[in-house]
């Protein structure tokens, strides 16, 4: 089948065909300056505001699901076959407002209201999933949304309020569900998209051999998945991305499986779709995930993107170094598996070849012969950039620690393991001593710089002390841990 | 044919009149994503779009100008520098001239504004502009207020009050303490950003849609700016997206830089900066190093004091003197001090030029007072609160301030009593000593802190008020008034004013967006005093068209004025009722003007700021707050895990109003004093410009419990707009028991034996720094 030159989405109630799309045009620019559809609004430009939040529905494996997203680093390119909902879409034809717009007001949830439409959309996901959520599930929901002037309270209020105001199922998302999987189906005619020429062109492989292929003939292509790193690099450092490769939509990567002790998750797979089986299976991990960015960063972004972005700060590769994870990188229909951390060489420099991809990761489930934690710290709780981030695995028998996986992230210009650390662990009896005596091997392992996000001393201190944190908690000492809510 | 209704089908009450919670007058149009901002609007063809180019140094002169690059850029239609300037390249709003709009020949911080590109679109803007190639001689710069010397370089003449002989009573006190404090400044983060939107007229004139909460200086700016008296400029604001003070004389740069345009190449011209540009190119709070001594007697009652408040202004004064006076005003926040000299040091600085931000000073003059009663209770081996009661303002006596103000209203012994009973103090207080002493690495801290804060702008002449209101033949009322609409409810507020004058439903009532073409030389919407000074002068516009119905009713039913009474949606004229509509077509008919400019200007207050005496203040408004915070002393992590407040509003105008401003402004105080970090490195650079390094509260960093109520028996003692009082920004200094609460669960670490002295904003990185010196300090 040759290419197609066009983008194909329903926005909001209409159909829309694109030929003329710029391979680093973003959704917001397309909604606003386009559309003008200014309901969607700009604070930031770099997914942390929430203002541009919008609900994207894709078919995943023919089952349609709508998720909050930020607008604002979201590429038009990416929404090929999906539909795009956006706050104009909610007031009913007959001028009454929508449930969630209706509770909002209601409880005075806006104030100067430029966060307002971002909250709306925000809400409106949470309120499709779950009819009466609990305050957790509110404040993650929200985690992607600033409010500077209400203090959230009242949003909080009125999110809790929504289901008084209507049904989801009667929800018009849901009742005219079957005529958008149609219409999102007959956009998915399994061709190759292709747009623009010379560099200045996006594609969209019709599958992951497509995708192989592409990326082997045109090795310096931006392969763009969630865009949550790369949305930056437009919107803030205006750099020419071109020719670019979205793989967001391609169903061969979305996968996430476990067999034999070992979950295997596709390259596609979002946060938000990687949560429930590691939650279930590795609950550190699934907490963790709960702090990577908010809602919408996490509807987007992929483990297998913050790993290929190979950043020190990044929040999944020292819990899977630790964890022992591995990577399979493709070329073509070339293939290798190597352990995740030998993937990280030096700052900005990663193990991977001209046209290679990452096509999976592989995590091992810890038995239960060891203990697996993973804590970050960050200056602010939630949607936050670590400042340290510690994960351990160790197995301790009989007293004694039989094996230690220990690395952290912001330590050092990579994801790292602490193996002088390790080494002063291993073989040793699993007692407090042992642990202050190992304290000293910090100094080996890292060298940790200050940032605007945390002072060198102060990386070192909280590093240690997660140490001394994960041994009060292996010992029993209750939690140390602050936890906002009692466990789910 | 007049229509005569029995009293009995009357309404009993106008829906939206005062003391009603009416929603707030957008708000159905910010959830259906329908209010428009000023990037919201349509755009007439030809709209260009700018960008500004902005310092890559902290101090130097420009040796090397080459923007041949920025000019051949696709889509670039002008490049400005300093030299297109066609009036005064200088917006300095106190007329000091050192502020230029673009910087001639050298730039003073690090991300000032060199040169402005205009271009098709914003992104071809945005790209030429980084084509620029500019050289710079490179001077030392100052950055942190930590490295000024004794006679560094002041921005504007610093304040001293001064009240007895605090050197003498310090020195005969039985104990003293001397220590520093910091505390941090705050980025706005307003979430619309700035923006200004320029549109070109005939003769000189121009419009400018500017996010602003000054549209008046805003005009005179851009006058100066285009050399074109003030008539020739129109301002006009619908509402900001927020502003807390960001957008009082911030907004200068970008409506001058939009108008220049515009009038340059006659097109209207935009520009809204990428928020990083907006936080690198924009003040913010001030940030303060603040050196105290205090001398107290053994049951901690404060005998004198003696405070130097020195602030980072960055390169230009801006609002740093009155901001800077505004902290020495606090410096005694509820307490009474017998003897005290307070200074402030405005300091100079190669960082952007701070501004106005909620409180306006105020709050970091507090926290100051509030470490000295944590010295003295740490000193005496006291709970803080129990110094906190006992150096409390009297009411007949011990009520002078610093500013030789005479406290008339002082209500902050109530509401803390009522507070520390509603959040149960004192057993709380027990249970978290037992908590602690079980927990050794979680440990838990509680504080009550209060708030006096004083209402009216210390600028005497700017408490002063426009409004105007229309009736038209069909009853219904156009609003407008000078005060601007950035979510506070301003709007909401006024309107429930003037339809309660008139006895009319509030739908009524139409909002209209501000415009210096409507009402003249307005002050800033600030100060916390935009419904205080503009619900009296809407009030006033709409009691003279009042009288006139009256008088006219009077005379042509020939019946007592008296007799004329206004009742919801209609007019009782002897002994009939007409509604009100028909009584305004009445009029109508007879000539009698419908239409009114009402003024107010505040009375009483007075200030001589060579003395340092006076009356600044009309009135104060009191609050306090008690937090409980849990603290990970591996960590510095916390989380808080209840707040309650009580604060006072007077005769609330609008519950549902005040009670957003006091949780909103909690919050973001909570933000000020925890998370929100603002960081230079040497080279002058704002590390933090960006949401991804600046960390707002977001809603899971709200208290696990919050619980606010309003004492709002204390009407307000002086006769304000229907008794109520000011609420925008006293709610934000609440948030000081969070500080509080978070030092004293540190200091439990060393038993409550050294005060903690911890610096805001407390980090998990200052908190885990103030834990580890408590174990070295206590373990001594
Ligand atoms: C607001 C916000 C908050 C964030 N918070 C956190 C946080 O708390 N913790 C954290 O760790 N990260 C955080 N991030 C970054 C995080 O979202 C990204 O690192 C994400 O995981 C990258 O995935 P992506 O799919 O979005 O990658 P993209 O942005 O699409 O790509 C990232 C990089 O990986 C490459 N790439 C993507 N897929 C492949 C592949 N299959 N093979 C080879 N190369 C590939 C791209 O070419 C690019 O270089 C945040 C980002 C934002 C915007
Ligand atoms: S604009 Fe802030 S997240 Fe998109
Ligand atoms: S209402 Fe102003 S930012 Fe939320």
């Amino acid at each position: 089948m040759g290419a197609r030159g066009e983008i194909r989405f329903l926005l909001n109630g209409a159909p829309v065909a694109l030929g003329n799309v710029r391979p680093d045009e973003t959704l917001l620019d397309y909604l606003r300056l386009r559309q003008r559809l200014t309901g969607t609004k700009e604070g930031c430009a770099e997914g942390d505001c929430g203002a541009c939040t919008v609900l994207v529905g894709r078919l995943r494996n023919g089952a349609l699901s709508y998720e909050s997203v930020n607008a604002c680093i979201r590429f038009l390119g990416s929404l090929d076959a999906c539909h795009v909902v956006t706050v104009e879409h909610l007031k009913r034809a007959d001028g009454s407002l929508h449930p969630v717009q209706q509770a909002m007001v209601d409880y005075h949830g806006s104030q100067c209201g430029f966060c307002t439409p971002g909250f709306v959309m925000s809400l409106y996901a949470l309120w499709m999933r779950e009819a009466q959520p609990s305050d957790r599930a509110i404040e993650k929901a929200l985690q992607g949304n600033l409010c500077r002037c209400t203090g959230y309270e009242p949003i909080v209020r009125a999110a809790r309020a929504v289901s008084d105001y209507g049904n989801a199922a009667s929800d018009p998302l849901a009742t005219e569900r079957a005529a958008v999987i149609a219409a999102l189906q007959g956009m998915k005619d399994g061709a190759r998209v292709e747009i623009g020429s010379g560099r200045e062109r996006l594609l969209i492989p019709a599958d992951v051999d497509d995708f192989a292929a592409i990326l082997e003939a045109e090795p310096e292509a931006t392969i763009v998945a969630g865009a949550t790193d790369v949305g930056l690099w437009v919107t803030k450092f205006m750099r020419d991305i071109a020719p670019v490769v979205f793989i967001g939509g391609l169903d061969g990567l979305q996968e996430i499986r476990e067999q034999d002790g070992v979950i295997s998750i596709g390259a596609g797979v979002s946060y938000t779709g990687a949560f429930e089986l590691l939650a279930k299976r590795i609950p550190a991990l699934g907490a963790l995930i709960d702090r990577i960015g908010g809602e919408q960063v996490r509807n987007m972004g992929t483990i297998g993107g913050n790993i290929a972005n190979g950043s020190p700060i990044g929040d999944t590769p020292p819990p899977l170094i630790a964890l022992g994870a591995t990577l399979t990188l493709r070329r073509g229909s070339a293939r290798r598996t190597i352990p995740l951390e030998d993937f990280f060489i030096d700052y900005g420099k990663q193990d991977r070849a001209p046209g290679e991809f990452v096509e999976a990761v592989h995590v091992p489930v810890p038995d239960a012969a060891s203990r697996f934690a993973v804590w970050k710290i960050s200056k602010r709780r939630d949607e936050d950039i670590t400042a340290v981030l510690g994960a351990f695995d160790l197995r301790i028998a009989d007293g004694r620690v039989e094996a230690a996986r220990i690395a952290y992230g912001g330590m050092a210009a990579t994801p790292k393991r602490a193996k002088a650390v390790e080494a002063a662990l291993t073989g040793k009896a699993w007692t407090q001593e042992t642990v202050e005596a190992a304290l000293s091997a910090y100094d080996g392992d890292f060298q940790p710089i200050s940032d605007m996000r945390a002072s060198a001393d102060y990386r070192m201190m909280a590093a240690k002390n997660l140490l001394r944190r994960y041994f009060l908690e292996s010992t029993g000492a209750g939690a140390v841990d602050l936890s906002r809510h009692e466990a789910a | 044919m007049t229509r005569h209704e029995p009293r009995t089908q009357g309404k009993a009450k106008i829906d939206g009149g005062v003391a009603s919670d009416e929603k707030h007058d957008s708000a159905r149009k910010h959830v259906s994503g329908e209010a428009i901002y000023i990037d919201d609007m349509a755009e007439p063809a030809g709209t260009l779009h700018a960008c500004l180019g902005l310092s890559e140094v902290a101090h130097g002169a420009i040796t090397g100008f080459d923007l041949s690059d920025v000019r051949a850029a696709p889509g670039v239609v002008a490049v400005l520098t300093a030299n297109d300037v066609p009036g005064d390249n200088d917006m300095s709003p106190t007329g000091l001239h050192d502020e230029p709009i673009l910087a001639d020949g050298r730039v003073q911080f690090f991300g000032q504004p060199v040169f402005a590109v205009i271009a098709e679109t914003r992104e071809a803007a945005r790209r030429a502009c980084r084509l620029a190639k500019i050289d710079y001689a490179e001077e030392p710069a100052l950055i942190d207020v930590a490295d000024a010397a004794d006679d560094a370089k002041l921005v504007t003449a610093p304040l001293k009050l001064e009240r007895g002989d605090s050197a003498a009573a310090i020195a005969a006190a039985p104990h003293t303490v001397r220590g520093q404090m910091r505390v941090g400044g705050q980025d706005h983060f307003y979430l619309e950003g700035q923006i200004a939107f320029a549109l070109p007229g005939e003769d000189g004139d121009v419009t400018v849609f500017s996010s602003t909460q000054h549209p008046s200086e805003v005009q005179h700016m851009v006058a100066h700016a285009l050399g074109v008296p003030s008539h020739a400029v129109t301002i006009e604001v619908r509402r900001m997206g927020g502003g807390f003070g960001g957008k009082e004389t911030q907004a200068n740069l970008f409506a001058t830089i939009a108008a220049i345009a515009a009038k340059k190449l006659n097109r209207p011209v935009k520009l809204r900066p990428d928020r990083d540009d907006d936080m690198t190119a924009t003040g913010k709070r001030h940030d303060f190093l603040i050196d105290y001594t205090v001398g107290f007697d053994d049951e901690g009652g404060i005998l004198g004091v003696d405070f130097t408040y020195a602030a980072r202004c960055g390169y230009a004064a801006d609002l740093s003197g009155p901001v800077t006076d505004r902290a020495l005003f606090h410096c005694d926040n509820t307490y009474f001090y017998p003897a005290a000299r307070a200074v402030s040091r405005p300091l100079y600085t190669n960082t952007v030029s701070n501004t106005a931000f909620r409180g306006f000073g105020g709050p970091q003059g507090m926290v100051g007072a509030e470490r000295i009663i944590d010295e003295v209770a740490f000193a005496l081996g006291r709970d803080p609160l129990e110094i906190r009661k006992k150096n409390l303002y009297g009411t007949d006596d011990r009520n002078v301030t610093p500013y030789h103000q005479t406290v008339e209203d002082n209500v902050a012994e109530r509401v803390i009593a009522e507070l520390e009973a509603s959040a149960d103090y004192a057993a709380r207080r027990r249970e978290i000593a037992a908590f602690n002493a079980k927990s050794p690495v979680i440990k838990r801290g509680l504080a009550l802190t209060p708030v006096k804060f004083g209402i009216s702008f210390t600028a005497t002449h700017f408490n002063q008020a426009g409004a105007l209101v229309h009736v038209y033949t069909d009853g219904s009322v156009h609003l407008n008034h000078g005060g601007t609409e950035m979510g506070q409810g301003l709007h909401t507020k006024v309107a429930q004013i003037v339809a309660e004058e008139f006895q009319i439903d509030i739908d009524q009532v139409k909002i209209t967006a501000t415009t210096t073409g409507k009402v003249p030389n307005t002050s800033a919407t600030a100060a916390s005093s935009g419904t205080d000074l503009n619900g009296m002068a809407a009030q006033d516009a709409a009691r003279q068209i009042k009288n006139r119905l009256i008088a006219f009713a009077a005379e042509a039913h020939d019946v007592p004025k008296d007799q004329v009474v206004f009742l919801p949606g209609r007019v009782r004229i002897g002994n009939r009722e007409i509604p009100f509509a028909e009584l305004i077509g009445e009029a109508y008919m007879a000539r009698i003007q419908l239409s009114a400019a009402g003024f107010y200007k505040t009375p009483k207050i007075h200030w001589d700021r060579d003395k340092g005496q006076g009356r600044p203040f009309y009135y104060f408004a009191y609050g306090a707050a008690c937090a409980e915070v849990s603290v990970d002393t591996l960590t510095g992590e916390y989380m808080v895990e209840r707040v309650d407040i009580l604060h006072e509003t007077g005769r609330s105008l609008n519950r549902a109003i005040d009670i957003g401003q006091i949780e909103g402004g909690f919050i973001q105080g909570m933000g000020w004093l925890t998370t929100e970090e603002l960081v230079w490195d040497g080279k002058g650079r704002l590390r933090t410009h960006a949401p991804s390094t600046y960390k707002i509260p977001l809603a899971s960093d709200r208290p696990k419990a919050f619980n606010v109520a309003l004492a709002d028996w204390a009407e307000n003692a002086e006769p304000t707009v229907h008794r109520s009082k000011a609420v925008g920004e006293p709610p934000f200094m609440l948030a000081m028991c969070v500080l509080h609460a978070l030092s004293d669960a540190v200091a439990s670490v060393a038993g409550h034996t050294v005060c903690p002295r911890l610096d805001a904003p407390a980090t998990p990185e200052r908190v885990l720094m103030a834990v580890e010196r408590m174990k070295a300090e206590g373990a001594r």
